[in-house]
């Protein structure tokens, strides 16, 4: 409460982007009525028909639901669905416990279960079992889910809960965003909310009373902030931030099918990452300068990769793609965060630092040598570069060059169309960042996720030393500018296609470190252009 | 990977098999309601076991089927007894194989 204004400010933890100027819609916690249980053949048939009421209305959302949601509402339904677990629950009904009792107890004993252990998936989980017991239990107690938020088109919704079912109910065109007291920024609301780009706050830690209702609100999700009843001057600023941004969605629009130029003209290439070449289909290749890196492992089906002739047929199409522009393929990376089975070795202590990427290409090279076949094939089609993944010594390219210099000999010698592909290397360890120079690469790509990994010591996927795993290290940045140095020395291109390529606030550092080449997510083609045609040269503090 | 072997037990027979689970996330929600739907389509008792649990549970319960938390490389171990047991044990591991048409 600042004094003298009437402005109140919720605090909670940023779940998405974005920025919503309404007013707040509260949604009240649901007030079950107090039910009086009967005799156990009606309480049989009020859960039964409680559960038949929540299954149809699970099941009407699940038409057009996209992955996530429909992974959601279909384990949901199939709960509904679920013999013995509703057997236990009529078994106590039986025993003469009311249905909503019965329902609550075997529910919320299924809940600390999916809890207990330290698995997050099946943490994440239990949501889906605190969804569906609440929405049985509305329909048990005669309760419905309070009144359904006005329609009104600037509408911020403040909840005590946000289920993920309730989540996908709410018609998001008469809602400009929403703040709730539960939840945490890696649940399933979290993750729906930033598929669908709603501003969300989750974990409100505030006190807030009824009076809000209705009371004009500045929703800043990025902040984790809610400001309720906001002064001329809270007000104004965040106009200005809006219009900003949705200047700046805009701009970075327009700029999509442009090349990239620095405002002295320098031209910055910006290609697309190809997790999958599936992406591919929705992106046009005039918006971009070409592929800087095409993942690999979606080709291992049945724990071996397709023949040489089915991969050359998925190059071929990457190259007929790009129409010119560059294709670069890293060969398969596995292992670490991508463990395919029979490919990856099982029971390594720590699997990020053993055999994983080029390490376990080289002790199998057979299928690597398959591999580098059909990409010198496709390499005759235009102009497509093989990359390696995790090269930590000199001896290690020397030895994929060996191996792709017999490929090529090979198909020389049968007669089969190729060309001499250029042959470069992923840059993630700290040994080959700090000696980039001393290896025979055609080109250098900085991997900048496993490199901050490996040079902070930091785990990206533990939350508890995710501050460490900082992409601003100054450590990361140096490493980044010898890359640069080495390859401006060896006359070889460097880019670099790690996340950090993707996050606008980040681009005028990788600019600062001299780098002219990114490759991005293909939803940041624009955002990054807009990133690059705005840099200000390095005097500027970006930090 | 399937084997199907034939126990005699003292009344029914008991068809058997086994498949890994190949999903990088292991035997997840979606996957698991594929499995309990298809279980359910056999009149056959079918139940399921993971390789690193001794509980043989209902394949025909999402619950129980998940609360196997069945990880990524791991071996299912399937038994069906009843009219179509074999039917169900074929469609099981077949389905396990083809990683849950996913």
């Amino acid at each position: 409460m600042v004094e003298g204004t009437g402005e109140r400010v919720l605090q909670g933890l940023s779940a998405t982007d974005g920025m919503a100027i309404g007013q707040v819609v509260l949604q009240r916690a649901v007030n079950l009525s107090v039910r009086t249980a009967g005799a156990p053949s009606q309480e049989r048939q009020a859960l039964e028909t409680a559960l038949a009421a929540a299954r149809c209305e699970i099941d009407a959302l699940t038409a057009g639901a996209d992955e996530l949601a429909g992974e959601i509402l279909e384990f949901q339904s199939a709960l509904l669905e679920d013999e013995d677990l509703l057997g236990g629950i009529f078994d106590k009904i039986v025993e003469g416990q009311g249905a909503h009792d019965a329902w609550a107890n075997v529910i919320d004993m299924e809940v600390a279960e999916y809890r207990s252990g330290d698995d997050e998936y099946f943490a994440a989980r239990a949501e889906d079992l605190v969804d569906l017991k609440s929405r049985v239990l509305k329909h048990l107690c005669g309760a419905d889910a309070g009144p359904a938020p006005r329609v009104a088109p600037d509408a911020i919704l403040v909840a005590e809960e946000l289920t993920p079912s309730r989540f996908l109910e709410l018609d998001w065109s008469c809602l400009r965003g929403a703040a709730i007291r539960g939840s945490s920024p890696t649940s399933h609301v979290a993750i729906l909310a930033r598929a669908r780009g709603i501003p969300l706050i989750v974990g409100l830690n505030s006190e807030f009373d009824d009076r809000i209702d209705g009371a004009p609100a500045v929703l800043d999700a990025k902040a984790g902030r809610l400001v309720v009843g906001p002064d001329a001057g809270t007000l104004s600023r965040a106009r200005s931030k809006l219009r900003t941004m949705n200047a700046d969605r805009l701009a970075a629009q327009g700029l999509i099918d442009r090349p990239a130029h620095l405002p002295n003209g320098e031209h910055v290439s910006v290609l697309i990452n190809a997790d999958d070449p599936a992406i591919l289909e929705s992106v046009a290749p005039e918006h971009c300068d070409g592929i800087g890196l095409t993942r690999t492992e979606f080709l291992f089906q049945d724990g071996h990769l397709p023949d040489e002739d089915a991969q050359f047929g998925i190059y071929r199409r990457l190259v007929e793609w790009a129409a010119g522009r560059p294709v670069t393929v890293r060969t398969l990376d596995a292992g670490g965060d991508k463990p395919i089975l029979g490919v990856t070795p099982t029971g390594e202590s720590n699997p990020f630092l053993g055999l994983r990427g080029l390490r376990l290409s080289l002790r199998s090279p057979e299928i690597l040598s398959v591999q580098l076949r059909a990409l010198a094939r496709a390499a005759a089609l235009g102009p497509l570069k093989v990359m390696v993944p995790m090269v930590t010594v000199p001896d290690e390219m020397a030895q994929v060059r060996t191996l792709l210099d017999a490929a090529v000999a090979s198909l020389s010698e049968q007669g089969i169309a190729h060309a001499q592909p250029n042959l470069g290397m992923m840059i993630e360890v700290p040994a080959a960042a700090l000696m980039a120079d001393r290896f025979d690469a055609d080109f250098y790509s900085i991997g900048s996720n496993d490199l901050i990994q490996y040079l902070t010591a930091s785990a990206r996927d533990n939350a508890a030393v995710a501050p460490l795993a900082d992409p601003r290290n100054p450590a990361v940045l140096e490493s980044i500018r010898r890359v640069v140095a080495a390859g401006r020395a060896r006359d070889v291109e460097v880019s670099l296609c790690g996340d950090m390529a993707s996050n606008p606030d980040l681009i005028p550092l990788l600019l600062d470190c001299g780098l002219r080449t990114l490759s991005v997510a293909p939803a940041q083609i624009g955002p990054v252009k807009l990133a690059i045609q705005r840099y200000r040269g390095p005097t500027q503090d970006h930090v | 990977m399937s084997e199907a072997v034939r126990e005699t037990a003292a009344e029914t027979t008991m068809e058997t098999g086994s498949a890994v689970v190949r999903d990088p996330t292991g035997l997840h929600a979606r996957p698991a309601v594929k499995l309990t739907k298809l279980a359910k389509s056999f009149d056959a008792m079918v139940e399921v076991r993971a390789q690193r649990g001794e509980n043989w549970v209902n394949a025909k319960s999402p619950n129980a089927v998940m609360k196997l938390k069945v990880a990524h490389g791991e071996t299912i171990s399937i038994r069906a007894s009843g009219v179509d047991a074999a039917a169900a044990i074929a469609a099981l591991v077949g389905l396990i194989e083809r990683d849950f048409d996913g």
